[in-house]
């Protein structure tokens, strides 16, 4: 059986999905990428080796998130794609009517519109962070509730309690302020679900029509609370996606199974998991701009660079790497 | 006196242009780096927009090369740029620099302050004398946009990616080598000549984007994380709403676009009706053009806390649901990222791809973006 591989490395977590010939998932794995992509990435593989089963031949591999350079060199990606267009793939792929995308992650926010599985508008915060998984993270920690958790909490509030949530820090001091004052711990998670909402709906959807069917995707649609909050708030009904988690990586893997109609994959099998790569940085000397380069290394070997601003670096093969560093002396 | 200015695109080859013809002693400022912006962050008020920040960045590294005298431009109307050579002078004397200032105030702030500024510039010289050392330069200048406008609208066809930018690179310098109207006119061929050189694949399947915004924003590669030279590099073919001579002579004609001022302020009407500063107005009124011309989309850039620009920015979306054509705002600061920038640019390159596609096949986004 043919199978596409999505990966998606992103701040908080790294998702692999693997999907049929329908698109349908048939593995996953998630694991935190804890600041390491390379790791997160290694790691992933192999799990993923072991849980494959032996009659699926990966036809086609696509990578995404904030890592997706990295991670593509580093597997051989034949399709290398934005977190944006990767989510509204797999928002249209399993609910095909749907014409509002929420999607928060570890680090962004974004909500992108679709009319007639085209994606028409879209918005990813730039301004402000709040609202994202990390944050909530980072509060469930600090009342040392388990994150899984923190949501029924919130649904167990009875009268929500205003919290000012423009900020995260601000949110976080408002918090800690209504908590001193001996509010209920439910009543407070849930207006934190509110406050996120509100700021979510503020920054980034702001004059566009929020039409039904909704779709609530990426790790903070586990947290029931912001389920109910984005309810409330819309008034309509806000759908969860089984696999809410690794959509991304389901896009990834949708893109590359498009992508590979009329070429073989450049998948460079599941060996990369035991490959060495280091990463160093240098600044390029080749004009004012001063541009810091990255280059990707195994066995000494430069396979791939990127990070100048005129498009000099963006090379394609690690021959085109390798003699470019040496003309620039590095 | 050792003159010398902020940098802004080609501003640099027209202004040294200017001075040479008129022996003027001046010092062009080293291209704005990232150092320029942290000298130019240390001393500016935080809430001031980055044009300011990074100018004064322009005169600290000019003035420390030796430079005495600083020729900043004025300006009318509501945007705050107006007083922006008030506050630098203030901001750097403060930080104990000597120096003497000279403000160009715009001839609609009144035409006599305008070319008793011209005279300050070149003493001993009639105003007619002055007259025809700027029309020869404000010529150079427009064939330098010209350049400009044809590889912003060609780099998406280029064969071998970097090809048109060597070649604009080699275009300017046969101009800037002429040195009269007459040599102008000689080499303008040759230039043009050098563009259309670069092998180009005219079959090639390209989105066609309008910008528009803040000039500064628009006309300084390293504040718009060369977004231009990027976009090419994508396969978009673009038109730019502002080049430098437009931005130097604003008052009647928009001479690159050919546009005039009225026509953008027309084409703008249903939506503002009146001057808010800044290219607030003409940052409607283009959008609405380029909706009109059918283009696929509309990039927006202009910097944070920009008044004129955010009216422009609230108004943008109701321009893209009238005309059908999308666009994207970016609000740009010292604190904005590139790779941010650009993955969001990534994602609204998909967005128009996937229209243009699904318009003409009725092809799934998947399959529109699997390329």
């Amino acid at each position: 059986m043919r199978g596409f591989l999505g990966i998606d490395v992103g701040s908080v977590s790294t998702n692999l999905v693997v999907t049929d010939e329908r698109g349908d998932i048939v593995n996953y794995i998630y694991i935190r990428t804890k600041g390491q992509p390379i790791v997160a990435v290694k790691d992933g593989m192999r799990q993923l080796a072991l849980e494959i089963s032996d009659d699926v031949e990966l036809a086609g591999v696509g990578t995404t998130g904030s890592a997706r350079y990295l991670s593509g060199v580093m597997v051989g990606a034949d399709i290398v794609k934005n977190e944006i267009t990767a989510h509204a793939v797999a928002a249209s792929h399993v609910v095909p009517q749907v014409r509002t995308v929420l999607e928060i992650g570890g680090q962004d926010s974004k909500i992108i519109l679709l009319r007639d599985g085209i994606v028409v508008d879209f918005a990813m915060n730039t301004v402000c962070a709040a609202g994202t998984g990390s944050f909530l993270d980072h509060q469930a920690a600090r009342l040392g509730i388990p994150i899984e958790e923190f949501g029924d909490y919130a649904l167990k509030s009875s009268a929500s309690c205003q919290i000012a949530g423009r900020c995260s820090v601000f949110a976080e001091s408002d918090m800690i302020h209504k908590q001193q004052m001996g509010y209920r711990m439910e009543d407070i998670i849930y207006g934190l679900c509110q406050a996120l909402v509100r700021n979510y709906l503020n920054n980034l959807a702001k004059g566009k029509d929020l039409l039904a069917p909704i779709v609530f995707q990426g790790g903070v649609a586990a947290n029931a609370g912001m389920k109910k909050a984005f309810e409330d708030a819309l008034q309509a009904e806000v759908t969860i996606p089984k696999h809410y988690h690794v959509m991304g990586a389901l896009g990834a893997a949708l893109l590359a199974r498009a992508s590979v109609r009329d070429k073989a994959t450049n998948f460079k099998g599941f060996e990369v998991a035991d490959i060495d790569y280091q990463t160093r940085s240098f600044h390029c000397k080749g004009c004012e701009n001063n541009c810091e380069i990255v280059k990707i290394q195994v066995a000494g070997k430069a396979i791939a660079c990127w990070g100048g601003r005129c498009g000099k670096w963006d090379v394609q093969t690690p021959e085109e790497a390798e003699s470019l560093l040496q003309g620039a002396g590095v | 006196m050792k003159i010398t200015f902020p940098r802004m695109g080609k501003l640099d080859m027209v202004l040294s242009d200017l001075f040479n013809r008129s022996g003027i002693d001046y010092i062009v400022p080293p291209q704005t780096s990232a150092k320029t912006l942290q000298l130019g962050l240390r001393y500016s008020p935080e809430f001031a927009c980055l044009p300011l920040k990074i100018t004064i960045g322009n005169f600290i590294e000019a003035l420390e090369q030796g430079a005495d005298t600083l020729l900043m431009a004025g300006g009318v109307g509501p945007c705050r740029f107006g007083y922006y050579a008030e506050i630098q002078r203030c901001v750097l004397e403060d930080a104990g620099y000597k120096f003497d200032m000279i403000v160009l105030e715009p001839p609609a702030a009144g035409w006599k302050l305008f070319v008793d500024t011209l005279k300050l510039l070149a003493p001993g010289k009639s105003v007619y004398q002055i007259w025809r050392l700027v029309r020869v330069s404000f010529k150079k200048a427009r064939m330098m946009d010209e350049l400009e406008k044809y590889t912003l609208k060609y780099r998406c066809y280029e064969l071998h990616q970097g090809d048109s930018t060597r070649a604009y690179k080699k275009a300017l310098a046969i101009i800037d080598a002429a040195y009269s109207e007459a040599e102008i006119d000689a080499v303008c061929e040759e230039a043009f000549a050098v563009l259309e050189g670069v092998e180009k694949d005219m079959e090639r399947d390209v989105l066609k984007m309008g910008i528009i915004g803040e000039f500064f924003i628009l006309l300084e590669p390293f504040i718009n994380f060369d977004v231009e030279e990027w976009l090419g590099n994508m396969g978009v073919s673009l038109d730019r709403s502002v080049y430098v001579t437009d931005w130097i002579s604003p008052s009647t004609k928009n001479p690159i676009m050919g546009i005039s001022d009225e026509e953008i302020a027309q084409a703008a009407k249903p939506y503002l009706n009146h001057f808010v500063g800044g290219e607030g107005l003409p940052s409607v009124g283009h959008s609405v053009i380029y909706g009109c011309e059918g283009f696929d989309g509309i990039l927006h850039l202009f910097p944070f806390t920009c008044m004129p620009d955010t009216i422009a920015k609230s108004i943008l979306p109701q321009v893209s649901r009238d005309f059908d054509i999308p666009s994207i705002s970016f609000v740009i600061d010292e604190q904005t990222g590139r790779a941010g920038t650009l993955t969001r640019l990534e994602a609204f390159l998909d967005l128009l791809n996937s229209k243009k596609t699904h318009k003409r096949t009725g092809a799934t986004a998947e399959f529109a973006l699997s390329k």
